[in-house]
């Protein structure tokens, strides 16, 4: 691999980092009004950046031989669809940021930037063959993902958001670079496939520590309990525009390369790690569920979703086989959209002075008040709580599927269990905004207009979880597979 | 389009539309569809009753459309057109468009009137289809929609406890008796591999005297089916045992019980056991057992009859008891006569009970006989209408001559039973000569009580409320019940004088909607007997195999001797003497009579404490039973440790989540070093 096939391979994130840095530069000079041009600019790059992945990834460039800068990032099929999926959440988040902080003057366009950044830190980690490049990628993912927290950082709760997951994020970092510096002491390198032929066969214990510390300092980032306490302080405090992006595609990006790295790396150790990913996929579930009951605040509610469906997400990575993974990769688009479209409607939800609307009292009724809404968000709760005949049903599927053809029989009948506790607040929205009297009293109560480009992303997001989702269903197991067997081609 | 099938059809499709429209129509096109549907299925049914009459028409099976093809068990919708069909599609389509007619001024004023006329639709289609059914599946089909219009109808007055009550207790007295049928179907299935009535009845005869193990019995086959199937008849039909539902029933409107609680479903029974006669014919035990029952209803509901004050249980317990006379007269043999019975009864029941309905229509919907007298003035027609009933039901005639309806055909079923010879028969001719004593006596007493005398009106709570009240004449939406209104006094002493005893209220008579099928009623009770006797009883070729004809039995019963012949009249001007003697002539001798047969009396009364013991026996520990299941069972133990004790863990761990999160920073650092210590301890000692 020459220098320039490596550079062609990581076009897109040149691209996005070089418009990322001339908007850095733009947005210092520029008056705060260009905020919206500068977003523009940053949604047309992630466009930009998509397509240039997706023509990689068709015109056949993208594969297991795509390695660049020797073996430090690798563009197959697997990346190659993660980061599809990051492009184009992340454009989504773009779409809908601007007018919440515009309602309240703190719009700035530095916003676009950390969210390009981010963009970068993010595909740089999915295409990671080396704990170095993982490491890059992690921390540039997660330094703007510090400072987008904090973004209204005249708001207290959002301040103290951001600090939480700051340190928190150092801990975990702290854990994750332990581990890696003692798998990098047991294998003597720090590339993936040499990792993975230096630790097969009997494995000492410092080698189990570092794998341990490893996936416990990942775990951090998906958000797997018992790494998830954050979670929801870090969603309720930080503005929505934000957590509509935390939920989306970080998570993706965290999954990916832990999916990776547990095969391309520690594939050989399959056994050593899949008993504790099994538990924390159950712990996940189970304490998803059960933190959601009882939340009055919608955001912890889907704080607590989140948690949920990543113990979902683990069960695919739990079975340990291509078929696993590949009904991982689908659950995770399928997750993508639906939080996507849960946060895009939580957004909507504000009244006319641009307080947002953010607990089940204030959306009692808003079947009569916003009925487009309310049906919306009827889809896309019944969606994530996986009833058919809507989408999120078939991701639920494919994901238990996997796990019974693996064995993991126990684990998906507790995960099915654990779904219908999760079905409680699910359907709670919607009896809540069907069922219940809208307050009356309350003058503020009503739900001011939305620009236009909410609602495409809401209507986007809706259709797709519609039974007609299914429809995509033959494409999306192709490229799931395709991007599932790029892991195992090693083995 | 066969005519058969319109008229099975039509009435279902005036129900839908009844039903449907509701209320978004006002209520005379619900009425209008029903009743004119009703009026064409009757214009189309008396010509294949006449032509089977004539002899003219042939039996026909009109195929609708296929049903089940499970293996061997095929069974397809298909309309059977027989003679006894005939016979049951006239009695059907008749009384129901009577009924419907008088319903337009007896439920003129009530809010429902379209629920109600497409229940009764529902109901005259349901029956239809019980009366024409080729196999037994499809009769059991048309059996328990009657019980359901009838549960419905029943229960009409839905805001009423008490017609809530009556209706559930129909529903669960005839579920006790359709069990008997279903068990009667499967085992039916099971020897003859067919449900066919056709292939039933010609395989019955090579059966006889097969067996079958039955509850560890080695038991004739033949016997056991038929007995199934007579439980069956039982429960619909009211017999001794599963009676206790009709009386009850009566807390339906009057119109339902002139239809369906004496002209037409309780008669089910009685046509079901003539249908598969040549079936019973093979069963000599079962036929026994039919006889026995008969004669016992017969004796039973005529000894309560005449103790009962409310003018709609008296002629309830004289249905009942007319239904033993056709049962008994089936179990000795005389299909034909028990047929006839029930055809002159459907007319001269229907009429005494639309006439009943009259009185209480006039009477502001009381329904207790002691507040009625001298009513003959006020509501003549009515009066003539129920004198004609009476005259019919006692069976008043002249031998030799002729009578009114109820003459030729309880006659017949006497001397038949006589003519029978069997000790069985015996029994029976004399529990039947003494039933019509007593029929004769309650039906008398019903007349002078309501009509003769002095007016007693002014005591009753409906007519004193309508005397206040009088230009707001209530409808017929919640009439109080009656039931369990303990006697004031055994008997109530005539005012002093007539405008006293009116408590200043004025009957009036009923409008012509109703007083018309009142008119047409009283000419079929009138001429029914007389006209069709000779087909009935003694033709042979009429009937055309449709049901078992002995001719040898039918010729006997004209050889009985002179006195049996007589039997009948003597009974009745026995009773009619009585009734004169005790309740115009001497009107203390009632009260002395049950004060001095004290415990008899109440025996009667109570209906043979009937009800008691059966809630007693079963009412009583089902409930017990059902609470232990509910609150031990159900509540302690499902719901406690099932979806509930869930819910509670659930709600448990939600907690424990939440105080977890409490948002102090180190805790949650603590709770992830925790978590990687715990890993590292698990692969470490794994």
């Amino acid at each position: 691999m020459n220098f320039a096939t490596s550079l062609m391979l990581i076009g897109a994130e040149l691209g996005l980092c070089l418009v990322a840095l001339v908007l850095l530069l733009l947005s210092a000079w520029l008056p705060r009004a260009a905020a919206r041009v500068l977003t523009i600019a940053a949604a047309s790059a992630l466009a930009g950046a998509s397509i240039y992945t997706l023509a990689l990834l068709l015109n056949g460039t993208a594969g297991p031989d795509a390695n660049a800068f020797g073996a430090l990032l690798r563009l197959d099929a697997f990346s190659a669809v993660a980061k599809l999926l990051i492009y184009l959440s992340t454009f989504a988040c773009l779409v809908v940021t601007p007018s919440f902080f515009e309602r309240r003057g703190q719009y700035r366009g530095e916003y676009p930037v950390l969210l390009l950044f981010n963009a970068v830190g993010m595909s740089l980690l999915v295409s990671a063959t080396d704990l170095m490049t993982l490491y890059i990628g992690l921390e540039l993912s997660s330094l703007s993902s510090y400072i987008l927290a904090s973004f209204a950082r005249s708001d207290m709760r959002s301040a103290e958001a951001g600090l939480k997951y700051f340190i928190l994020g150092g801990l975990a970092s702290g854990i994750l670079l332990y581990g890696m510096s003692l798998v990098y002491g047991f294998a003597g390198s720090t590339n993936f496939d040499a990792i993975r032929t230096a630790l097969a066969g009997e494995l000492g214990t410092g080698a189990l520590f570092g794998i341990v510390l490893v996936f416990a300092g990942l775990a951090f980032k998906i958000s797997a309990v018992p790494f998830h306490m954050w979670t929801p302080d870090v969603y309720d405090g930080a503005p929505t525009p934000v957590t509509t992006f935390f939920a989306g595609a970080p998570k993706i990006a965290a999954v990916a390369i832990l999916t990776r790295l547990s095969f391309s790396a520690f594939g050989e150790q399959f056994a050593a790690w899949q008993q504790i990913v099994a538990f924390v996929a159950l712990a996940s579930i189970v304490v998803g569920a059960l933190g959601a009951i009882g939340q009055e605040n919608l955001k912890r509610v889907l704080a607590y979703s989140s948690i949920n469906n990543v113990g979902f997400l683990l069960i695919g990575l739990a079975t340990g086989t291509a078929a696993g993974v590949s009904a991982m990769l689908i659950y995770l688009a399928i997750y993508a959209v639906m939080t996507l479209g849960s946060f895009v409607a939580l957004l909507m939800l504000h009244d006319a002075d641009g307080v947002p609307m953010e607990t089940f009292g204030s959306i009692a009724g808003l079947a009569q008040r916003k009925p487009a809404l309310a049906w919306a968000l009827l889809v896309l709760m019944f969606s994530l709580a996986g009833i058919p005949p809507l989408f999120g049903f078939y991701a639920k599927l494919v994901v238990f599927q996997a796990a019974v053809d693996a064995g993991l029989i126990a684990l998906a009948t507790v995960g099915i269990a654990a779904s219908v506790i999760g079905a409680f607040y699910y359907i709670k929205f919607v009896k809540v905004m069907f069922f219940d009297a809208r307050p009356s009293s309350d003058a503020r109560a009503e739900v001011a207009r939305n620009p236009a480009g909410h609602w495409s992303v809401l209507a986007a997001s809706t259709v797709l979880l519609s039974p007609l989702g299914f429809l995509l269903t033959p494409a999306m197991e192709r490229w799931a597979a395709a991007a599932a067997s790029a892991l195992f081609l090693t083995a | 389009m066969q005519p058969i099938t319109i008229i099975v059809f039509l009435p279902l499709l005036a129900a839908l539309a009844a039903g449907i429209v509701n209320k978004a129509a006002p209520p005379v096109f619900a009425k209008a569809v029903t009743t004119g549907a009703l009026l064409v299925a009757c214009a189309l049914s008396w010509p294949i009753f006449l032509g089977f009459l004539t002899g003219e028409a042939s039996p026909a099976l009109v195929p609708v459309a296929p049903w089940v093809q499970s293996g061997t068990l095929v069974f397809d919708w298909a309309l059977r057109v027989d003679t006894l069909t005939a016979v049951m599609l006239v009695v059907i389509t008749s009384v129901s468009a009577l009924v419907h007619i008088y319903s337009w001024g007896y439920m003129a004023e009530d809010p429902d009137q379209p629920r109600f006329f497409a229940y009764l639709s529902l109901f005259t289609f349901a029956m239809l289809m019980l009366v024409t059914a080729d196999n037994l599946v499809q009769m059991f089909f048309g059996w328990e929609g009657v019980g359901l219009a009838s549960y419905l109808l029943i229960g009409f007055w839905y805001r009423k406890p008490s017609a809530n009550a009556a209706a559930i207790k129909a529903f669960v007295v005839n579920r006790v008796g359709d069990l008997g049928f279903m068990l009667g179907i499967f085992g039916t299935f099971l020897v003859f591999g067919t449900t066919s009535i056709g292939q039933i009845l010609d395989a019955a005869p090579a059966m006889s005297g097969a067996t079958i193990t039955f509850l560890g019995m080695r038991l004739q086959t033949m016997d056991v089916l038929c007995i199934l199937l007579f439980i069956g008849a039982m429960g619909k039909s009211a017999q001794l045992g599963l009676h206790t539902w009709l009386p009850d029933a009566m807390e339906g409107p009057t119109p339902v019980s002139a239809l369906i609680h004496a002209a037409t479903m309780v008669t089910a029974g009685v046509f079901m056991v003539c249908r598969l006669s040549p079936m019973f014919e093979t069963a000599p035990v079962a036929l026994a057992l039919v006889t026995f029952i008969g004669a016992a209803t017969c004796l039973f509901a005529a000894t309560v009859g005449t103790t009962q004050w409310d003018i709609k249980r008296v002629i309830a317990y004289s249905t009942c008891s007319q239904l033993g006379y056709m049962f008994f007269a089936a179990g000795v043999g005389a299909y034909g006569a028990a047929m006839f019975h029930l055809f002159t009864h459907a007319f001269f029941k229907a009429l005494l009970f639309l006439g009943a309905g009259s009185v209480i229509h006039a009477m502001h919907h009381e329904q207790d006989m002691r507040y009625y007298g001298a009513l003959r003035r006020d509501i003549p027609v009515t009066f003539w209408a129920m004198l004609i009933g009476t005259l019919a039901i006692t069976g008043v005639g002249i031998y030799g001559i002729g009578g009114f309806a109820g003459f030729h055909s309880k006659d017949a079923i006497l001397e038949v039973a006589f003519a029978r010879g069997s000790e069985m028969g015996r029994f029976a001719f004399w529990v039947g000569a003494f039933a019509a004593f007593l029929t004769s006596f309650y039906s008398w007493r019903l007349m002078f009580l309501t009509f003769f005398g002095r007016p007693r009106w002014a005591d009753s709570p409906h007519i004193a409320h309508a005397a206040h009240d009088d230009a707001h004449h209530g409808g017929a939406d919640n009439p109080p019940s009656q039931e369990d209104a303990q006697p004031k006094g055994p008997h109530a002493v005539p005012s002093p004088n007539y405008e006293a005893g009116t408590g200043g209220y004025h009957p009036h008579e009923s409008p012509a909607s109703m007083l018309l099928p009142l008119g047409v009623l009283m000419v079929g009770a009138v001429a029914a007997g007389f006209v069709f006797s000779g087909a009935f009883l003694d033709r042979e070729e009429f009937w055309g195999g449709s049901i078992f004809y002995n001719a040898p039995l039918m010729h006997a019963m004209h050889e009985v001797p002179l006195l049996v012949k007589l039997a009948a009249t003597i009974a009745m001007l026995a009773g009619l003497a009585l009734a004169w003697q005790a309740y115009l002539r001497d009107t203390r001798l009632p009260g002395q009579a049950a004060e001095q047969l004290g415990p008899i009396y109440r025996f009667v009364y109570r209906k043979w404490y009937f009800d008691e013991i059966y809630n007693a026996v079963f009412v009583r520990p089902a409930f017990w039973l059902g609470r232990l299941f509910w609150r031990r069972g159900d509540v302690g133990l499902v719901d406690r440790f099932g979806p509930d004790g869930a819910a509670w863990v659930v709600r448990r761990g939600s907690r424990a989540v939440r105080h977890l999160q409490n948002g102090q920073l180190a805790n949650y650092a603590f709770v992830m070093l925790l978590g990687v210590v715990a890993a590292v301890s698990w692969v470490l000692v794994r």
